[in-house]
């Protein structure tokens, strides 16, 4: 017999008569306090959801600010002091990415991974960026999430601190490190519009070695990754059109003026959507 | 580490993802075979034949969820537990066919809506992320109205049957599920599209019951007609 029958049967006689049974529904029904349970859990996933969103909106905005920063490297003299600014920026980023920890202490990261992963990628971006410019090598992995270690003081009794770690998964390392080619295509233009003839050369090599590397994955990747290298390509043809102006024209054109030389053959390459750089 | 290396790096990730998620779909493709066997004997309760043996076709789909147990015990295996979600994809639509087939038998052999705990002990998962491979509650949520479309048809096809008494229960049933479904504050996702579908088995259902109460078929019913 159905453990349901005492609940229904009250209703049955006014569903014969014609009565809506859902105004004679039972409050106390098994059926009605599992689903209370389940808009709980519901509603504390959305609710956590969100909060992740929020973090990894405020990561984007600061670590985009953070690339436009290190842009100006390329006009002006103390490329220092830009550095340690934005170091500052990214630390507060960091600090952030912590929030995102605490979120996930104890969750499946990849549960909510589509809520910090625009955040994170970017950071990646802005972080290899800054790596670049002091360093010029391409920061690792490991030295990335080696710097995502958090300490966390338990407030509980005489308790030990706890340490936090957040992991950047290979994948939005490499989404990260396709977006920092774009802002290196757009430091190698600036650059040269700027009178440094040596930049483009270093850059032209080193995003070759990342298209290379792009290229060796392949589709082997997600299917962000395949869309992101032909980006990457274009990016990689400026950059190496750039580099065989300044060889083939560069001795002829005062330095003065090698920059309208650039600006007006860079226009011939840009897409109708991109900004001019 | 230079940038070659680091490229190696990722592709040997990449490629040992990729090999886990072959193996993966491998059991799933299994899993979903022995789903469909499962459909099958279930499905035949929609004829007017079927409906002696509804007890029996319960039992044969009970035998067949064994072997569902042992393909969900093999698939655990295949990946670090804690990555579940990692894969979700891969098995989330199976899971929810699994979730819709028990409660079918569920409710054919007692006309209750089976709990998250039952289905889960039915496949052979666990109902808490933290004990290992568990049970989506959005899963459960979405096998469940799964159910609701197939008992539309069945209360379409009980009268076809002669069974007048069927559609009044399974309205009830799911108007409960309805609002059941009413509290859950739903985000603009798949569920939610699905739980939409909701008021047109309804609507269905209702029809059904209203045909048969104003022919006077139920009242004939009501003697013999209750469990």
């Amino acid at each position: 017999m159905s453990k349901r029958e005492d609940d229904r049967c009250g209703r049955k006689r006014k569903t014969e008569a014609g009565y809506k049974s859902e105004d004679c529904m039972n409050p106390d029904s098994s059926v009605i306090a599992a689903f209370k349970v389940f808009q709980q859990e519901l509603d504390t996933k959305h609710d956590k959801h969100e909060r992740l969103v929020k973090i990894s909106r405020d990561i984007t905005i600061e670590s985009k600010r953070t690339i436009f920063l290190l842009h100006r490297v390329t006009s002006v003299p103390d490329v220092e002091e830009i550095l340690t600014e934005a170091d500052v920026k990214l630390d507060s980023v960091r600090q952030k990415i912590g929030q995102i920890a605490e979120e996930l202490k104890g969750e499946d990261l990849h549960q909510f991974h589509r809520a910090f992963t625009p955040g994170i990628q970017e950071y990646v971006e802005a972080v290899s960026f800054h790596h670049f410019i002091r360093h010029r090598t391409l920061i690792s992995l490991e030295e990335i999430n080696a710097r995502l270690v958090f300490i966390r003081e338990n407030k509980g009794e005489g308790e030990v601190a706890c340490v936090l770690t957040f992991q950047i998964t290979p994948t939005d390392y490499l989404l990260g490190v396709a977006d920092l080619t774009g802002e290196l295509m757009r430091m190698c233009i600036s650059s040269v519009c700027n009178g440094d003839i040596d930049t483009p050369f270093q850059l032209s090599g080193f995003l070759r070695q990342i298209h290379d590397g792009f290229s060796y994955i392949g589709n082997t990747g997600p299917y962000e990754v395949s869309k992101k290298l032909h980006t990457l390509r274009q990016s990689l043809g400026k950059v190496e059109d750039a580099c065989y102006t300044l060889r083939v024209r560069g001795s002829e054109i005062p330095k003065h003026m090698l920059a309208d030389v650039f600006t007006s053959r860079a226009a011939t390459h840009l897409d109708p959507d991109e900004p001019i750089v | 580490m230079s940038v070659t290396e680091m490229f190696s790096f990722i592709q040997g990730f990449l490629s040992a993802d990729q090999d886990i998620r072959e193996d993966i779909r491998k059991v799933v493709q299994v899993l979903e075979q022995t789903a469909r066997e499962i459909l099958t004997v279930l499905q035949s309760v929609h004829q007017p034949c079927g409906f002696k043996d509804i007890p029996s076709k319960c039992l044969k789909a009970r035998e067949l969820f064994c072997t569902v147990r042992n393909h969900t015990g093999e698939l655990k295996t295949k990946f670090p537990v804690e990555q579940y979600y990692r894969y979700h994809e891969h098995w989330r639509f199976v899971l929810q066919r699994l979730v819709f087939l028990a409660a079918f038998v569920v409710y054919l052999e007692s006309q209750s809506l089976v709990t998250r705990e039952e289905v889960a002990k039915i496949l052979g998962i666990e109902v808490d992320r933290e004990k290992g491979f568990h049970l989506d509650v959005e899963d459960y949520l979405a096998g469940v109205l799964i159910l609701a479309s197939e008992l539309s048809r069945l209360a379409v096809n009980s009268v076809t049957a002669g069974d007048y008494g069927r559609p009044l229960r399974i309205s009830n049933f799911i108007n409960e599920l309805d609002s059941g479904f009413r509290l859950l504050n739903l985000k603009n996702d798949p569920l939610r599209k699905r739980y939409d579908g909701l008021k047109y088995d309804l609507k269905k259902i209702e029809e059904v019951v209203y045909d048969l109460s104003i022919r006077g078929l139920t009242k004939e019913q009501e003697a013999g007609g209750d469990k």
